[in-house]
């Protein structure tokens, strides 16, 4: 289950999206949620919605995938909409129902956040499905390595975040092991009252951290025995290439920046 | 002339806070090109030895000459391009994304050019057999293949000698044959000195030497056929002896003539045929 939520998250296709260097993308995903700020009127909420159709056109990823990324907030979307449709009192009437005016501000105010919020997630799930984990992971270590200079420890919190990646379906094997030998032993974790539940989670916790800490000694050890001694004169493998589509994503987006300038009121 | 290529001199360490020591002045040296067996009760000190000769500890007492260079905080680097270990989880020394991931991991370490990378990533991978599987996780893999995976890694890095602890000993039989062969095949194109340390007897009978380890120390350092003459002995070592001996024995007892000493299966049932069409 929780596989399916990370793992399951990554489309492959052969796409100009997928292609990219992992670097545009993150720089990409990091200027829209600041320029999304600046769209202020309908003109400026298209032409950043253009520029999400594009994109997702270009990333040949099926609607269903992108419509999984939005359901889970759907809710809230809707909820900020009624908010600002019944409470923000600007402009002209344009309904009354028992007593609650609604105004032509209210609407225009509560879609264009509604939007906003769309947008965002297209755009960040646009990264996440058309990118692989240890992509974005490579991408962001290259991206902070500026940061080095500053002794944030850069290579160790992409090692640890790709360590994880790796882990992630071992250890979710594993509970699931551990789970059916509790179960065959009579534990429910499935019904009863709360209290009863979180309690038997207990017997399934303490052997997989045990196990947990004895994996992650085993794995230090390894890695010494085969060379590992931080990141100081190591080499990649995997090598990003910036494309010319890398820098065109980048222009396109300055362009899109000078346009909301342009056209916001 | 054999050459020596591995010398342990009078080797003693302990463990902070233990009261005996795990390995206790232990001298034995290792040739080119031999497969050398450790065995021992649990707690006889041979992951503990391992862990010297790669310098993962450091000897109290006495020195390990790797190659030619004394193992000191200097050339551990060094040593550990030369000696790779494959240890028993396959699941805890597993530390990339995907096998090529993993392959190349020793390699980044040593800071090799990336170009050079992919071609011994790839070389490495054929060698045992695991090339069809370059962008696998490894959750899909079998133990036996993420076994084969990290012996590719060890062999990325072109060393001299590989040490198994008991790399083996959580497969099952399909995959641990499957191991032992690539092991054997890379033995057998010279390439590698081995150092299996191992609780398989049959295993051990195929060595071309075997040590015997107790409480630390080396009981007995001789030819599997040297070292299996001592039955009793062994056993009382809490260890046991391959099932072939313990046949043919019983058969000598029972008054069956067979001739020597019978280290593997193939060569008893050889024997017992010769001796059927001899009646
Ligand atoms: N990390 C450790 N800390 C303390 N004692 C240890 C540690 N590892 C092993 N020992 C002790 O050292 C001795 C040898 O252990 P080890 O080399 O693992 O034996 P083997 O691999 O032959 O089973 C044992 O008595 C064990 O309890
Ligand atoms: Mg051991």
């Amino acid at each position: 289950m929780m596989e399916k939520m990370i793992f399951g998250r990554y489309v492959p296709a052969e796409s100009p999206l997928h292609r990219m260097d992992p670097r545009s993308k993150l720089l990409m995903v990091f200027f829209f949620v600041c320029i999304v700020f600046l769209a202020n009127n309908t003109m400026t909420y298209v032409i950043l919605g253009i520029f999400t159709l594009v994109l997702i056109i270009l990333s040949k990823i099926p609607f269903r995938f992108l419509y999984n990324g939005l359901k889970p907030v759907f809710w809230l979307i809707l909820f900020t909409l009624f908010l600002h449709v019944f409470f923000t009192k600007e402009g002209e009437v344009l309904y009354s129902i028992a007593g609650l005016d609604i105004y032509e501000g209210g609407v225009r105010q509560g879609l264009f956040i509604s939007l906003r919020f769309t947008y965002l997630i297209l755009i960040t799930s646009l990264l996440t499905l058309t990118t692989t984990p240890i992509s974005i992971t490579d991408g962001m270590e290259q991206l902070l390595n500026p940061f080095k200079k500053l002794k944030m420890p850069v290579h160790e919190l992409a090692l640890m975040m790709s360590i994880s990646l790796r882990f992630i379906p071992t250890i979710m094997e594993e509970t699931d092991k551990i789970m059916k030998a509790q179960a065959a032993r009579g534990v429910d974790f499935s019904s009863g009252p709360i209290k009863d539940r979180i309690k038997s989670i207990v017997p399934l916790l303490v052997p997989l951290f045990v196990s947990a800490f004895k994996r992650a000694e085993e794995l230090a050890i390894a890695m010494e025995a085969r060379g590992y001694r931080g990141g100081e004169g190591r080499t990649k493998y995997r090598r990003l290439r910036w494309q010319t589509v890398d820098s065109l994503l980048i222009v396109s987006l300055l362009a899109v920046t000078v346009l909301l300038v342009i056209f916001r009121t | 002339m054999r050459e020596q290529l591995v010398l342990l001199d009078n080797v003693v360490f302990k463990y902070d806070g233990q009261e005996h020591n795990a390995v206790d002045h232990v001298s034995f040296d290792v040739f080119k090109g031999e497969w050398l067996a450790i065995v021992g009760h649990n707690g006889s000190g041979k992951s503990t030895l391992a862990k010297l000769l790669n310098g993962l500890q450091f000897p109290l007492e006495g020195k390990i000459i790797v190659n030619g260079m004394e193992l000191s905080e200097e050339s551990v680097w060094d040593v550990r391009k030369r000696i790779g270990m494959v240890f028993q989880n396959p699941d805890n020394q597993f530390v990339g994304t995907t096998v090529q991931d993993d392959v190349a991991f020793g390699l980044e370490n040593a800071g090799i050019e990336p170009e050079i990378m992919r071609e011994r990533v790839k070389n490495a991978l054929k060698r045992v057999k695991m090339d069809q599987f370059l962008n696998q996780e490894p959750h899909h893999l079998s133990g036996g293949q993420k076994q084969r995976v990290a012996i590719a890694g060890v062999l990325a890095l072109q060393p001299d000698i590989i040490i198994l602890d008991e790399a083996t000993s959580m497969l099952d039989p399909r995959g641990r044959e499957e191991v032992l062969e690539t092991v054997r095949e890379l033995k057998e194109e010279n390439v590698l000195t081995v150092i299996s340390i191992t609780h398989d007897l049959e295993e051990a009978a195929k060595a071309d030497r075997m040590i015997v380890m107790n409480q630390g120390t080396v009981y007995r350092n001789g030819t599997p056929r040297e070292i299996f003459q001592l039955e009793e002995e062994l056993i009382s070592l809490g260890l046991d002896i391959p099932f072939s001996i313990k046949l043919a024995k019983s058969l000598r007892e029972n008054g069956v003539e067979i001739e020597d000493r019978q280290l593997t299966d193939g060569e008893l049932v050889k024997e017992l045929c010769e001796l059927n069409s001899r009646m």
